[in-house]
């Protein structure tokens, strides 16, 4: 990469180029670890990861790769989104499918709508299931289907029940327990309507993405679906993307299997999966926009690390905008990408992204 | 950015048996197993699996599909049919094509 006396070439959290000395570059990397260390007790580094990793962000290549033999499956959360809708492109999703298997070669792909939440699929659902039929037919890479738990709508305006976003600053503590409780039930029994249509369908998989966005009852919704489904349909794959490295407590007191979801850093929501009966579990760790590439993607690779120490099943990394040290940027820059991509593989052990 | 994390990282979707390695990844089978699994069903090496030019020889001999079509070829479920029979594992949409032509 570009290089001034001692100065890398480097990125900030937003993509910003920034040149940062060697040193710098180290104490961020110090530091991130640090911050994962710190906050979700995870397990350090070792002295060569924290090397290799120095390594990774001051090589000079504009782009980089993992070496040969190192490779990791990819797949793709809000998969037909990208193509077909924020890109732009006059193609239907059957299209962008092929497009992905044929010309960028992935390993596997998401069919998906736009309005990329389970509640909002419910009156379309039988035309989600037709056009995931003909794909199959047409599609030799794996597909799933994939959409958000996504609890806040459950509220009013937009469903309903009482948002315990109002209630809570108001001191309403069990009318705003009880609307998540109630929400969760009903949002559970949405994704289980909503995955078994796409099981029938002949989906090789079902990706619940963004799980625990609005607090634990969106995780526990999630986790409760999965369990139903992964019995129900064995040959259906689960994955499960997080939210966040950690479960927000917006109920805080909300269990599953005896476990209580607020809190739960990715160590242990990768448990919290496996007992969902998920065959695949996707780590998030979202990205500080003001601090360093080298920051964020230490704390990302630390917790990615940790997670894949205690899994049971394959970790996907989380690196799309804004995650998993990716730059918080719609476009983010292919130098700041490709590093993500080898630094999650090769010192996170990732299974995949 | 999913370009860019294929290349870097990625197996190569059906260019070599990214597809392959995939199915038995989200089925539970952690990375280095589904490589040793894939490439033991395919009598190749693990470090083939990412090879373009042996994978292309390999899918073509066992006509699961390639990148490029060609007549007589299996593609969409045709080679998914011989993928599940390879692999030893039930795709979904294979089993719901078979009953529909009574061969479940």
């Amino acid at each position: 990469m570009d290089k001034r006396d001692d100065l890398f070439f480097t990125r900030l959290g937003d993509g910003a180029a920034v040149y940062m000395s060697k040193t710098q570059i180290r104490e961020d990397v110090l530091a991130g670890m640090e911050d994962a260390i710190d906050r979700g007790k995870a397990t350090p580094l070792t002295t060569e990861d924290v090397d290799k990793l120095v390594e990774i962000l001051t090589m000079a290549e504009k782009n980089v790769s993992v070496e040969r033999g190192n490779e990791g499956i990819c797949t793709f959360d809000a998969g037909t989104l990208k193509l077909t809708v924020r890109a732009g492109l006059p193609i239907d999703r059957g299209t962008a499918c092929l497009i992905h298997e044929r010309a960028i070669c992935s390993d596997t792909m998401e069919l998906c709508n736009t309005d990329y939440s389970y509640k909002a699929l419910k009156n379309i659902i039988q035309e989600e299931a037709m056009a995931m039929e003909q794909v199959q037919q047409d599609c030799i890479i794996p597909i799933l289907y994939g959409a958000m738990p996504n609890l806040g709508l459950y509220t009013k305006p937009d469903g309903p029940f009482e948002n315990w976003a109002e209630l809570l600053p108001n001191g309403r503590i069990a009318e705003a327990l009880e609307a998540q409780e109630d929400a969760a039930e009903q949002c559970k029994k949405d994704m289980i309507y909503i995955g078994s249509i796409m099981a029938e369908a002949g989906a090789c998989g079902l990706q619940f993405d963004t799980v625990g966005a609005s607090g634990d009852a969106d995780a526990l919704a999630a986790f409760e679906a999965a369990k139903v489904l992964s019995t129900k349909y064995p040959d259906m794959a689960i994955t499960m993307g997080m939210a966040n490295e950690f479960h927000l407590g917006m109920h805080g007191r909300l269990k599953f299997e005896g476990e209580r979801l607020a809190g739960q850093y990715p160590a242990k929501q990768v448990k919290t999966a496996e007992a969902a009966g998920a065959g695949s579990f996707g780590v998030v760790v979202n990205t500080n926009s003001s601090k360093s590439l080298a920051w964020n993607l230490s704390r990302s690779v630390t917790y990615t690390k940790d997670t894949v120490r205690v899994a049971g099943i394959p970790v996907l990394a989380n690196a799309g905008m804004g995650v998993g040290g990716i730059p918080l940027t719609n476009t983010s820059p292919t130098d700041a990408t490709t590093r993500v991509a080898k630094a999650l593989l090769e010192i996170g052990k990732a299974d995949g992204l | 950015m999913g370009i860019s994390h294929e290349l870097a990282a990625g197996m190569g979707g059906i260019r070599t048996a990214g597809d392959l390695v995939a199915r038995m990844v989200l089925k539970g089978m952690k990375l280095k197993d589904a490589k040793e699994y894939v490439a033991n069903k395919l009598g190749c090496s693990v470090m083939d699996l990412t090879d373009s030019a042996m994978m292309k020889e390999i899918r073509e001999s066992l006509d699961i599909g390639t990148t490029l079509d060609r007549k007589h070829a299996a593609t969409g479920i045709m080679a998914k049919m011989k993928i599940a029979e390879l692999l030893d594992i039930r795709i979904p949409s294979v089993e719901i094509f078979k009953k529909k032509i009574g061969k479940a």
